[in-house]
């Protein structure tokens, strides 16, 4: 119950500050943008018939780059400022445990993110009007982008948790993502041995699959270690305050 | 109600309590006083669960702060010094906010919120956002909160810090309804709140318990001698040599002229009644007529000074 509780109070919160409608609204803005150039374009590429499989993985990678930049933003406050207001000393003589603090937190930026995937799926809507389309790899996609989401939320909860700097929190986060990201970048140096298992580590690459419309198991499993390595770090960082005994 | 064994808590090395050990029963009112930095908010952090204690039991409601955490939570209202609250709340959304992780069924928990409202006089702010409030609005909102679930231990830190005067006044005698049922802890640096408010006193220094009894009683023992204050007619500073004189006075200080043909001084005599009937004797027929005579008794602030600086000297 105590989840619940927090779950809302930071639901409501995110809609009193405007925070939810200033970046859903961008969100907005730069995602029906990006659609429209990557139909537009693929209209000009393709002249007569319009690869719909193709746009739709430039749209959930150009999206995936968004939530990159956006996450962060709606997960930095969500520790950071309890911390700087003091409200978490309060929050922590509550009867309420660790987890259910953290996860509800987590479940509040989880439904700005499926807030904000959700209003996307006016696009395939409208698309399918005009055009059949196969929605099988649509969901697929929908999926890698809700999975990547999480695990953007789930890493910059946990660096939110180390601050009471919501700036620092976010960049940190940033931090985190980009080196995430930055792995793949090494092809040119490192050899391909190397290559290989640094690529099993890769957050971004893990939503190639998805965009192309397929599940594999392997990226699930990634995802959910991924989540599983962080819930832990967050459950460390919280009880340090036990053994450290600063706010 | 509330029993704390040997309790010690390091931050790494740096010490914030050790060895402290009490018991406040029932219906206590306890001033919890040090010096700043001295461990008091250490101590009621551990009481509040906020962090376990390195060393030592601390048994809250009779549960143990460190196995049953969630427990003894359920059972404290804690207000915080710094009043911590979230600005973009209206006082009553807040309420029900904390009402519900504190546990109040969701059937009478807006007329326990009316209720603790009332009590806490913010029910005409209740629509108000907690950003638009006055500090000593946003003192009451946090109060509010710890009422809330009717909790049968209050720890309070600091808790009239920002109020008004006419405020503090009526909070003090909130401290005082509210004691008669409930436990409280009341930490705080205004020593008249302490004497007016609470029946017993633990002071801490440098993390150690140094004192712990009624206000009266340490009164008592902090004072070794009784303090006589004596204004009379005369202008014979050869007068207080005499009264030093009289078998069972220990000092005579502040010896003066208060005005033209007046004199005063402050006589310290071992603790007995007879004694004054001899001294106003002497005064009356070497000295003058005695215009006043009063024994003086220390405030809880000088016990407070007189224990504090005698240990912080040992």
């Amino acid at each position: 119950m105590g989840m619940w509780y927090i779950f809302r109070r930071e639901v409501q919160s995110y809609f009193h500050s405007f925070i939810a409608y200033v970046i859903i609204s961008a969100f907005l803005l730069l995602a029906g943008y990006f659609f429209y150039t990557d139909l537009i374009m693929q209209i000009m590429w393709t002249m007569k018939k319009v690869d719909f499989e193709k746009i739709w993985e430039l749209f959930f990678n150009d999206i995936r780059y968004m939530l990159t930049i956006i996450m962060p933003l709606i997960t930095m406050r969500l520790f950071a400022e309890e911390k700087k207001l003091g409200t978490i000393e309060l929050l922590w003589t509550y009867p309420l445990r660790d987890w259910e603090v953290f996860s509800g937190k987590y479940l509040s930026a989880l439904l700005m993110l499926c807030i904000m995937l959700g209003l996307t799926l006016t696009y395939p809507i409208i698309t399918n009007a005009l055009f059949h389309i196969d929605l099988k790899p649509l969901l697929a996609g929908y999926l890698g982008l809700f999975l990547i989401g999480s695990a953007f939320i789930i890493c910059g909860v946990t660096i939110s948790i180390l601050t009471e700097n919501q700036i620092v929190a976010a960049l940190g986060t940033y931090l985190v993502l980009l080196m995430f990201w930055f792995l793949t970048w090494n092809e040119a140096v490192a050899n391909p041995a190397a290559m290989n298992v640094m690529l099993n580590f890769s957050l971004f690459d893990r939503l190639y699959n998805f965009t192309r419309g397929a599940i594999d198991l392997k990226d699930i499993v990634f995802f959910v270690n991924f989540h599983l390595v962080f819930v832990v770090l967050a459950m460390l960082a919280l009880s340090a305050r036990k053994w450290r005994g600063v706010q | 109600m509330i029993e704390v064994t040997s309790l010690t808590k390091y931050y790494g090395p740096i010490r914030g309590i050790e060895d402290i050990s009490f018991r406040i029963e029932k219906g206590d009112v306890v001033g919890l006083l040090g010096p700043n930095g001295s461990g008091k908010t250490t101590c009621m952090r551990i009481l509040t669960c906020f962090f376990p204690p390195t060393r030592g039991r601390a048994l809250v409601y009779g549960y143990d702060v460190v196995k049953n955490p969630l427990q003894v939570r359920r059972h404290i209202g804690y207000l915080p010094e710094r009043v911590p609250l979230y600005p973009d709340m209206d006082v009553r959304e807040y309420l029900r906010f904390a009402a519900s992780i504190k546990g109040v069924k969701p059937a009478g928990r807006d007329g326990h919120i009316d209720q603790v409202m009332a009590t806490c006089g913010i029910d005409d702010m209740a629509n108000r956002l907690i950003r638009a409030l006055s500090k000593g609005y946003r003192q009451r909102v946090c109060l509010a909160q710890a009422l809330l679930n009717n909790p049968e231990i209050l720890i309070l830190d600091e808790p009239t810090i920002g109020l008004d005067p006419r405020q503090v006044s009526d909070f003090r005698s909130l401290i005082k309804n509210l004691g008669r049922e409930r436990t409280i802890i009341l930490c705080t640096h205004i020593l008249p709140e302490v004497s007016e408010t609470c029946n017993r006193v633990i002071i801490v220094h440098q993390g150690r318990l140094i004192a712990l009894d009624t206000p009266q009683n340490l009164q008592e023992k902090v004072q070794m001698y009784g303090q006589i204050y004596v204004q009379y007619y005369g202008d014979d500073p050869g007068l207080e040599k005499k009264i030093a004189g009289i078998p069972g006075v220990v000092g005579v200080e502040g010896a003066e002229a208060t005005f033209s043909g007046a004199r005063a001084c402050t006589i310290q005599v071992q603790k007995d009644e007879t004694i004054l009937r001899e001294l106003s004797t002497l005064i009356h027929t070497e000295g003058g007529p005695i215009l006043e005579m009063k024994k003086q008794t220390l405030t809880l602030e000088d016990v407070f000074l007189e224990l504090v600086t005698k240990e912080g000297a040992a």
